[in-house]
């Protein structure tokens, strides 16, 4: 079964995002460029299965996402909603099916090399260094720095530092994006839990992702900060960054996605409009305990 | 007492904080007590050796100096051989054990065995009697309030200071140094935030060798070159590693210090034989009453 996102809710809604939300150097899309150039598939999951033990975790998931678009994943807990992430990012490895990411099949690649391929994800609990600065947070996430060999650091001093420079002045600028600026010197142990969820989002960013998986970012996060979340994650997908979103929040998933997949014991239940299948009786039936949760 | 103690202290603290840099990041990062570290500053120390006796050149004494120009060549080349030893050793031994999820009581044991291997390596090549880099005969030069030190010895005490810092630098305002220091923290984490973990640990096995390495020239000019130079050196070396907190270099080069001024202290105040007891007592003191060391954060 394949679900492509329709028409994009946060089209609008980025645009009108404020101007904090509007110009990141170095992002994709950055100048105003189009999100659907490619009709190549952004990510593309064909028929992933794993299991552990006796309990199918996902069984035959497909989906397809376009480039630049934005796909909610909703489904009552214990879905197989994480398993699919851990699936995509890599910290699983399929039993059987395919992932690919811009047409590269990279089932059976590390997490690592699929970072460097331009997927990011955050985590459902927020998991910052915490004996390191949030800026230093930051800054251990940008891929393929001559300073992240040794050797770099003693014969290419040049380049190291002139990377350096331009990877603070990103990390700077997406604190300031996501208003951690002012606790940029502090250690990360000190951020509230919602803080800690906006530095998960800057730390994917820095990684420059094409593709970011974003796992239960409005889950215990106070109302306050959550419209800025919202807004956040409309403005770096508007900037043409592909967005695949685990939420329970429905107003969330309703007010960023055009579309979504619900899924429930492992498998694909429903996909749609929001509003379309939040009245599905078999989506209500798994969401009130019809099906195993 | 005599305050020459304080300069006695000082060089073989650069000594054993050189070494100790080495065990404190490798404990931070790998989680085990690496005792295999005390081979790297002997064979540092061989190497240096080697390369200076295959080149027949370049040992005349520079300027108020013991040695030529050849031994900090020598000592460069030393430095990368052993930092690749440390790799080779990593690479036969201990990753086999990470890769089979191994204790951390296993991996001790096994850097016995390669300490053990790796002596008696050197044993069977060079033989147990000690050598030495240079035989030039060096007066001490008065420094002032009846303290004394070779111009071998405040050139050792500049090159471990420019070293530290090098070191410092390098994990606080490199990509490679916040990516072992976020190995450090959480490996796992580490990896799913894009971390090449495996580079990560090869940096480290190489940078701890390379300053093992270091310490072994230094220990080999200012002293002597004998196969059990690092494996005395290894309580010192641990002592200093965790009373500096474990994780940290200012730490350890502060701990080495520290330990040396105790030792030289011992050795005016209660004997020579006592010296060895040194690194033992201040162990045992901070595990009780400092567990996390001068410069460690405590767990929390």
């Amino acid at each position: 079964m394949t679900a492509e996102n329709g028409p994009r809710r946060n089209d609008g809604q980025a645009a009108a995002a404020g101007p904090a939300s509007s110009r990141v150097a170095g992002w994709p899309g950055a100048n105003g460029q189009g999100t659907r150039q490619n009709s190549v598939p952004a990510l593309a999951v064909t028929d992933a299965s794993i299991a552990f033990g006796p309990l199918r975790a996902v069984d035959r998931m497909s989906f397809q996402l376009d480039p630049g678009g934005m796909l909610g994943l909703i489904g009552p807990n214990g879905a197989g909603k994480t398993t699919m992430f851990n699936l995509i990012a890599g910290s699983l490895k399929p039993d059987s099916g395919t992932i690919a990411i811009g047409g590269v099949p990279v089932q059976s690649e590390a997490a690592s090399r699929r970072i460097s391929r331009g997927l990011a994800r955050t985590f459902q609990i927020p998991r910052p260094f915490a004996g390191m600065t949030v800026l230093e947070n930051m800054l251990t996430a940008p891929q393929g720095q001559t300073g992240e060999r040794l050797l770099g650091n003693l014969v290419r001093l040049k380049d190291v530092r002139r990377q350096e420079r331009a990877a603070v002045e990103r990390a700077e600028e997406l604190l300031e994006f996501l208003q951690l600026s002012r606790l940029a010197g502090e250690e990360a142990r000190v951020l509230s839990g919602g803080q800690r969820k906006l530095l998960e989002l800057g730390r994917a960013m820095m990684a420059e992702p094409q593709i970011i998986l974003l796992d239960e970012p409005a889950a215990g996060v106070n109302p306050s900060l959550l419209d800025f979340i919202i807004d956040r994650i409309a403005a770096i997908n508007a900037r043409g960054i592909t967005v695949l979103l685990i939420e329970h929040n429905m107003d969330m998933i309703k007010r960023l996605c055009g579309r979504v997949l619900v899924m429930a014991s492992g498998r694909l239940l429903a996909e749609g409009a929001p509003q379309d299948v939040s009245r599905d009786p078999a989506v209500i039936e798994a969401y009130l305990g019809g099906a195993p949760a | 007492m005599n305050a020459q103690f304080i300069v006695d202290g000082l060089i073989a603290g650069s000594m054993i904080g050189l070494g100790a840099i080495g065990v404190t990041l490798t404990y931070a990062i790998l989680r085990f007590a690496n005792f295999a570290h005390g081979e790297f500053i002997a064979w540092g120390a061989y190497l240096a050796l080697a390369v200076v006796a295959a080149v027949p050149f370049g040992m005349v004494p520079i300027g108020p100096f013991s040695f030529g120009w050849m031994l900090p060549i020598a000592a460069i080349a030393a430095a990368l051989l052993t930092g690749g030893l440390a790799i080779l050793i990593d690479w036969l031994l201990f990753a086999s054990f990470r890769r089979r999820g191994s204790a951390t009581i296993i991996m001790v044991i096994a850097s016995f065995g390669a300490s053990l291997a790796l002596r008696s390596l050197l044993e069977f090549v060079f033989t147990s009697k000690p050598v030495y880099f240079t035989r030039e005969l060096q007066i001490a030069m008065p420094l002032g309030g009846g303290l004394r030190a070779t111009p071998d010895q405040l050139l050792m005490l500049g090159v471990t200071a420019i070293l530290v810092i090098a070191v410092h630098l390098l994990l606080t305002r490199t990509a490679i140094g916040r990516q072992m220091r976020a190995v450090s923290e959480n490996p796992v984490l580490a990896r799913l935030a894009g971390v090449d973990v495996r580079r990560v640990i090869r940096t480290v096995w190489c940078l701890g060798g390379a300053l093992a390495a270091g310490a072994g020239v230094m220990a080999g000019l200012l002293v002597q070159i004998r196969p059990y130079m690092g494996f005395d050196l290894l309580l010192p070396l641990f002592a200093a590693a965790i009373l500096g907190g474990i994780g940290s270099v200012p730490g350890a080069i502060l701990g080495g210090l520290l330990v040396g001024l105790c030792e030289a202290l011992a050795v005016q105040t209660v004997g020579a034989e006592w010296r060895a007891a040194v690194g033992f007592v201040i162990l045992t003191l901070v595990l009780l009453l400092r567990p996390q060391g001068i410069l460690g954060k405590a767990a929390t």
